[in-house]
């Protein structure tokens, strides 16, 4: 068990980085409590597979420092560090059984056989392996590979943290929710430090307590999934969390307020003008935006251009103002159709300058 | 152009794969079949191609019998869910391919190739080797293959699979689009039932080789026509559990939980069924007193930002409860959840629906 | 059930003339043989089995065939696990990597009879750098005199000639196996005896089984090289089976023993082959 702080991190898998353009992980710094259930969530490219090599020990930053409980551990190997990993596409020991593999760990480590017996079946409990021990491990699903794998990490005391690298990838779709709520449930069992790296949204939020959400290699904003959800520090998050992402369109500031061409739009703060010729954007999630009557108050005018039906919501796609503006409007309310009014939900609106929140 | 399944059927090694099938598709239309991972979406798709020839039964083409026809002669295009591009040869090459070897003039080729490529949004890319581009790109370029070829069938195997979340959601948008520009059937398997209703159309549910639904997508969405239509288009699984009707009552086989029964129930006979309501109309009941509340031990609870899931005990069933809002919960407590009532279905204890109101 | 398109048939048939003249054919030439008689003029007359009688009976062919098998087994005892210990010794990627696999690959270039010439003069006592070394050292060495040098000398060319195919194929095997093994045995805290008894050897099975049969088949066919080197010598302690196949063929031009002792080699060979394929295989179900 450990409290991990990542201190300044950079990266560059160049020789001579000149400019930020040559980082692949621009300057991280995070602390992540013990025991916590953190997932690194982005897209293809932000630099979460650096960084999580990085945690593990494979590979070492250009610059910063990686604190193990406060003690600096950049020039340890992964053993050392004493890190568990799940990989992308399962690695079991394919020619021993499903108990040794689970034991393989401890035998390296010279404990007792009485001992490895007992804490292989713990695990096995856990994990729900146990009717599988005797069995060969390559003749288990993907699903029980990754369980296994998994298994291999429990299975040893001293492990300071859990990696996790998009370990459902191969999993069958139907499987991948049950996988997901296993490992959440043994968290909530063994309380060891997991991290979660992912691109997708789904997995992230469901799994981790705070999601760390990083884009062209810089961490954009950690928080809990509510706070991904409600208060999106940049546009990126905005954009990439939440199905269909957040409504984003170009703004102004105007006596005190904000408004989208011409139409003054209610937020729930006075804005504090930033330096000039930064690009403001007005955003605000589909789940916030409400139809209403045409003579409510902050009514924006728009026009229904589509209906899509996801059978719990109705996603609908209006034009405002020239800006493609998304409602989410839950099953039995009714769509108007044609010329209608809409209000942003003044505590759920923020403003962006080049990307990031205005506070 | 038509395409029918007159009591197909397929033997491969004495194992059924695809069971005693009839279907016709919706002729231009976008027709989606929906399953898991081994219900036989590709072996029926293969069917349809002309990719395999049925143990039993025929294939009809435009009114005329095909059965033994050779794929290449059916004009036939297929998109798979791996990216299956030519690595040698550029964007525009793999775009002209299936053009060179129906002998079309250069001129056309190129005509053709540009419109395809804009409207897949690939013109930049002409020039590059597939290699050279993102994962969302190659898929759009084996798409556009498919495309620019006038085929009066086109058959998408889970094209969407491989692809990033965000990159997912844009295709979905934009698919029926595309493939409304021309008259062609457009087959699509798919395995996510939230995808399904995303595109819309007609919807064939399959299940372990059969369909077992088809028809307009929200409407076998809404009125499953029996519980493994009803599971198969629903994601996380459909709640169920066994009651007995004894009047204006429904109560838990071997409990005394139990609710009113609702206004399209009212005239099922009395017996004992199957009660099923989606996860999204369960609820956590906070301060209701009244209405159809079950109580039931919280097995795993997942918060997603907007949403959360939480997995309980329903007298020995799993249920699920997927709610807007944040609703914490501890693994282990026990919880009380309200039932929608008004959107519930009944199916009779052999599988089949009896009455469904809300859907 | 439709008809089904029957234009695939000529696409196979040139494949089946060429085995046809290729393998076939002769091989119904030996079996002809082998059952015959033969005598000047094309003068046949059908013997039955006695020729495969006279075969197996034959002392000479047994002595040969142990000779054979001794000679298989102690090559393969070496060339298996010095193949799979250079593998795992060479360098994974970078310059040294192309380095090695051009160095390993140039043994296997240079034609069979040259091998033989080679190891001939490399090892003669008098004025071979071989040779002469171990008799300077005090060694008493002369291959062409002393059976067990002949041997030695033998065993030592055709594991300078060919050990090279074996650390290819297992070099290609070890490229295959994705680094998340390696990672997940350093966070496993396994042993570099552990890596290579659960991970590498493993996921070597396939091609050793590959590199076992390869060799099996090439050192019981072989031929030239000791041809070369030592003739068979010295008397009869290297005459391996096929030296001996030809010296009957055609030192003595016994054609219908010949044929006879060709099918029977042929047979062996193909026994071998399937016991070595099965035991390798063994355990793997689908």
């Amino acid at each position: 068990m450990a409290r991990i702080e990542l201190q300044a991190l950079r990266h560059s898998y160049r020789p001579d980085p000149v400019d930020d353009a040559d980082y692949a992980l621009k300057q991280v710094d995070l602390v992540w409590e013990d025991g916590g259930a953190y997932a690194l969530l982005g897209p293809s490219g932000c630099g979460k597979t650096t960084l999580l090599n990085i945690i593990s020990g494979l590979l070492c930053p250009s610059e910063g420092s990686i604190l193990f409980d406060g003690v600096r551990v950049n020039d340890l190997s992964p053993e050392e560090r004493r890190i568990a990993q799940v990989f992308q596409f399962p690695v079991v020991y394919d020619t021993m059984t499903v108990y040794d593999n689970l034991a393989f760990p401890l035998r390296n480590r010279g404990v007792p056989e009485k001992q490895i017996d007992t804490r292989v079946r713990a695990i096995a409990e856990m994990t729900d392996l146990t009717e599988m021990l005797g069995n060969k491990a390559s003749g288990l699903t993907a699903d029980g590979k990754q369980k296994i794998s998994l298994g291999r990490g429990l299975v040893r005391e001293d492990v300071n943290v859990i990696m996790f690298d998009e370990p459902l990838t191969v999993i069958d779709p139907h499987l991948k929710w049950k996988l997901r709520s296993k490992l959440k449930e043994l968290h909530q069992r063994v309380r060891t430090t997991m991290i979660y790296v992912t691109h997708d949204q789904t997995e992230a939020l469901t799994f981790a307590d705070r999601v760390v959400v990083m884009h062209e290699g810089w961490v954009v904003q950690q928080g809990t999934p509510q706070e991904l959800f409600e208060r999106p520090r940049h546009t990126f998050v905005g954009h990439f969390i939440g199905s269909p992402g957040m409504n984003l369109m170009p703004c102004e500031l105007a006596d005190g307020g904000v408004s989208v061409d011409g139409h003054r739009i209610a937020v729930d703060r006075a804005i504090a003008p930033p330096k000039t010729g930064a690009r403001l954007e007005l955003g605000v999630r589909p789940e916030f935006v409400r139809f209403v009557d045409a003579h409510a108050t902050d009514a924006l005018p728009v026009d229904v251009i589509g209906v899509r039906d996801t059978g719990r919501n109705k996603i609908v796609e209006t034009n405002f103002a020239g800006h493609k503006v998304r409602a989410l409007v839950p099953e039995g309310i009714s769509v108007p159709q044609g010329r209608a009014h809409v209000r942003f939900e003044i505590d759920r609106t923020q403003v962006y300058a080049n990307g990031w929140i205005i506070e | 152009m038509t395409l029918a399944l007159k009591n197909v059927s397929l033997r491969v090694d004495g194992l059924m794969h695809i069971y005693d099938t009839s279907i016709e598709l919706v002729p231009n239309g976008f027709n989606i079949l929906l399953g898991t991972t081994l219900a036989g979406k590709t072996t029926l798709m293969r069917l349809m191609a002309g990719l395999v020839v049925p143990t039993h039964g025929e294939v009809w083409f435009n009114g005329v019998d095909v059965t033994g026809v050779a794929v290449q002669k059916r004009n036939v295009s297929m998109v798979y869910q791996q990216f299956i591009n030519y690595p040698n040869m550029s964007v525009f090459d793999n775009i002209a391919s299936p053009l060179r070897l129906a002998r079309y003039n250069k001129d056309e080729i190129k005509q053709r190739v540009s419109e395809v490529a804009r409207l897949l949004r690939l013109d930049p890319f002409l020039k590059r080797k597939p290699s050279e581009l993102s994962g969302g790109q190659q898929q759009r370029c084996a798409m556009a293959r498919a495309l620019v070829k006038d085929s009066d069938l086109v058959l998408l195997d889970e094209p969407l699979a491989n692809l990033d979340y965000k990159l997912r959601e844009e295709l979905r948008e934009e698919l029926p689009r595309l493939f409304a520009t021309r008259e062609r059937t457009v087959v699509y398997a798919t395995t996510e039932p939230s995808e399904a209703l995303l595109l819309g159309g007609y919807t064939a549910a399959m299940d372990e080789g059969r369909i077992t639904q088809f028809g307009p997508t929200g409407e076998i969405y809404r009125r499953p026509a029996d519980r493994v239509t009803a599971s198969v288009f629903s994601d996380p699984p459909i709640n169920t559990v066994a009651v007995r009707k004894h009047g204006a009552r429904f109560t838990v086989i071997g409990s005394d939980a139990g609710w009113r029964v609702c206004d399209a129930f009212t005239r099922v006979a009395d017996g004992e069924y199957e009660f099923a309501v989606r996860p999204h109309h369960v609820r956590p009941a906070n301060g209701v007193a009244d209405g159809a509340i079950v109580e039931g031990k919280v097995l795993v609870a997942e918060i997603s930002g907007s949403e959360s899931t939480v997995h309980f005990d329903m007298h020995g069933q799993s249920w699920v409860s997927l709610t807007h809002g944040i609703h914490c919960f501890n693994v282990g407590q026990t919880a009380r959840f309200l039932i929608d009532i008004d959107h519930s279905m009944l199916f009779s204890m052999a599988g089949e629906l009896v009455a469904a109101q809300g859907g | 059930m439709k008809t089904r398109n029957q234009k695939a048939w000529f696409l196979v048939a040139p494949v089946v003339l060429l085995v046809a003249f290729n393998a076939v054919i002769p091989l119904m030439t030996v079996v002809n043989y082998s059952v015959q008689e033969t005598f000047g003029d094309n003068l046949f007359f059908f013997e039955g089995m006695k020729w495969f009688e006279e075969v197996l009976s034959s002392e000479r062919f047994h002595d040969s065939l142990i000779r054979q098998l001794k000679f298989t087994f102690i090559i393969l005892a070496i060339q298996v696990p010095l193949g799979v210990a250079i593998a795992l010794a060479m360098p994974r990627k970078g310059f040294w990597a192309s380095v090695c696999l051009v160095l390993m690959a140039m043994p296997l270039l240079i034609p069979w009879n040259v091998v033989g010439a080679m190891w001939n003069i490399f090892a003669l006592p008098d004025i071979g750098l071989l040779g002469k070394t171990l008799n300077a050292m005090g060694i008493d060495y002369n291959f062409t005199r002393q059976p067990f040098a002949a041997w030695a000398t033998l065993i030592a060319m055709d594991v300078w000639h060919w050990t090279s195919l074996v650390v290819l194929l297992s070099y290609a095997g070890l490229s295959s196996i994705p680094d998340a093994y390696y990672q997940a045995a350093r966070i496993d805290g396994a042993s570099a005896w552990a890596v290579f008894r659960y991970i590498q050897l493993p996921k070597l099975k396939h091609v050793l089984t590959i590199a076992v049969l390869l060799r099996f088949m090439d050192s019981f066919n072989i031929y030239t090289e000791p041809f070369v080197l030592t003739g068979g010598g010295p008397g009869n302690t290297t005459t391996l089976l096929s030296l001996d196949l030809v010296k009957i063929a055609l030192g003595q031009f016994d054609l219908g023993p010949a044929a006879a002792m060709s099918l029977v080699y042929f047979l062996i060979i193909l026994l071998f082959s399937w016991i070595f394929y099965t035991v390798m295989t063994r355990g793997e179900d689908k």
